[in-house]
């Protein structure tokens, strides 16, 4: 079962946890109706579009309202260390929380201490806290974008605001940020580099890219970079490993992008509608490579 | 113009960054009402990045001529906004980004300032999209902003608590400059 764990834009929001689902371009959860923009209802939208097509069991989830002030992020991780040791969950994912050093700390104690560990993905404040306690390493898949490469590539920097301006993200110096960033121990086991090109690397190097079809228009678009980390979790949970699911993820966002016809004032949701069709084209595309490599 | 305010803004750079203290606060929010307090009344001071042994995470201090601890105290305090604790500076305080990335899409403008992307509409001057970040008020300051005509659309200073959020100030302030001063 995959776990999403993360905030909404709503302080009047409590601590909710259960099973979402979708209904009319809302995420339903505990009889909530929560509104998909961008953030962590993005990526849950995504993971529930993309699971729908492989078959997942209902993506679960923590949910709790946070404009900024990280209360209700201190009241989620509070709750996460008290109950995450008794659970088995096998795909968690973590996103937009308060980035707190000593709170992901706790945390991640909390996550050794389950029986199977999960897979760990990890994507916005959460991987930045991640990164600055050191413990990248635990982590199965960071999925950064052009910026955040370059703010776990500065051994220094506390936050993408800090990066320092001769390690600053151009996009072509990806891959040299990429072995930057393992080479400080601050990657994941995987990376998924999204951008203009998308890259998906691990410790050995390079092992994808990723860059058709390339739609210019969804660099502005908000929440395009949590669509592709809820399409990813997706497929980890229904069984990919990590390197694949990170490829696979990369195709399908790019497809559904195009397909929403996207100018730079389009809303995520417009991408979110394509998940399913993009999809189910993408590992139909991936399963006749996989039948021909095998035929010859 | 008193003449102690005379004296707040005309000190010379190198004296302010000779005896220097940082002030530091509870969170990135108080820290923003305290620069805004702080500029209000003209003090000359700058929002870093904290030394090594103070960082907890989503942090911002601000950095301050120590030598006016005294007054800069109190203007805090009038304004509401104390500081958990002032500390002078003995390491170096990280700079946060100052360089921009202006893109332009035709219609749309983006401006990208650190992890923070903005975009506006340039004929309609409406903001469209807000992207990039990792903070929890990045979709906050998305759902408040965007929609909104860039003039009237409230400032991530007024409403952002987090390094994600003042780095959407700096793209929105340059977008300003760049769409609105002429």
């Amino acid at each position: 079962m995959l776990v999403v764990v993360g905030t909404v834009p709503d302080e009047g929001i409590p601590l909710l946890e259960g099973q979402v689902h979708l209904e009319n371009d809302m995420l339903v959860l505990q009889g909530r109706r929560i509104p998909v923009n961008r953030g962590t209802p993005a990526l849950l939208a995504a993971a529930v579009a993309a699971g729908q097509i492989l078959g997942n069991a209902p993506t679960y989830t923590y949910l709790v309202g946070d404009i900024g002030t990280g209360k209700g992020s201190r009241r989620l991780y509070e709750h996460l260390v008290r109950h995450l040791p008794k659970k088995a969950f096998e795909v968690m994912t973590f996103h937009y929380l308060q980035p707190d050093v000593d709170w992901h700390n706790r945390v991640l104690f909390a996550l050794e201490e389950m029986k199977p560990r999960p897979v760990l993905i990890a994507d916005a404040g959460f991987m930045y806290a991640a990164k600055m306690s050191g413990q990248a390493g635990a982590y199965d898949l960071f999925t950064p974008d052009a910026g955040e490469i370059a703010f776990l590539a500065d051994e220094e920097a506390p936050h993408p605001f800090y990066t320092r301006g001769f390690i600053l993200h151009e996009e072509n110096r990806v891959p040299e940020l990429i072995t930057r960033a393992y080479e400080h121990n601050n990657a994941a086991r995987c990376l998924l580099v999204k951008g203009k090109r998308d890259y998906v690397a691990s410790r050995e190097g390079i092992l994808a890219t990723i860059d058709k079809p390339l739609v210019e228009a969804l660099e502005p678009v908000g929440g395009t970079g949590d669509t592709v980390t809820g399409i990813v979790s997706a497929l980890v949970a229904s069984g990919m490993s990590v390197e694949d699911a990170a490829l696979v993820a990369a195709k399908v966002n790019r497809l559904a992008g195009l397909y929403a016809n996207p100018t730079p004032a389009t809303q995520v949701i417009e991408l979110i509608k394509h998940i399913p069709r993009a999809t189910a084209e993408i590992l139909e595309e991936t399963l006749k490579k996989h039948l021909s490599r095998n035929a010859r | 113009m008193s003449f102690l305010t005379f004296l707040k803004k005309k000190r010379p750079l190198k004296d302010q960054q000779a005896d220097r203290g940082i002030l530091v606060f509870e969170n990135t929010s108080e820290v923003i009402r305290a620069e805004n307090a702080l500029k209000a009344e003209g003090w000359d001071v700058k929002v870093k990045g904290p030394p090594p042994e103070i960082r907890t995470g989503c942090d911002l201090v601000i950095e301050f001529p120590l030598i006016e601890e005294l007054n800069v105290l109190r203007a805090l305090e009038g304004a509401g906004v104390e500081p958990v604790k002032v500390v002078p500076v003995w390491s170096a305080l990280l700079e946060p980004v100052s360089l921009f990335h202006t893109k332009d899409f035709g219609e749309y403008l983006m401006i990208r300032a650190a992890n923070m992307k903005l975009t506006v509409d340039k004929k309609t001057m409406t903001i469209v999209n807000v992207s990039g970040g990792g903070c929890p008020d990045v979709p906050f300051l998305a759902q408040e902003m965007v929609g909104k005509p860039l003039s009237d659309a409230p400032s991530p200073r007024a409403i952002g608590h987090t390094l994600c959020g003042y780095a959407l100030q700096l793209a929105y302030e340059e977008m300003q400059r760049q769409c609105l001063s002429s």
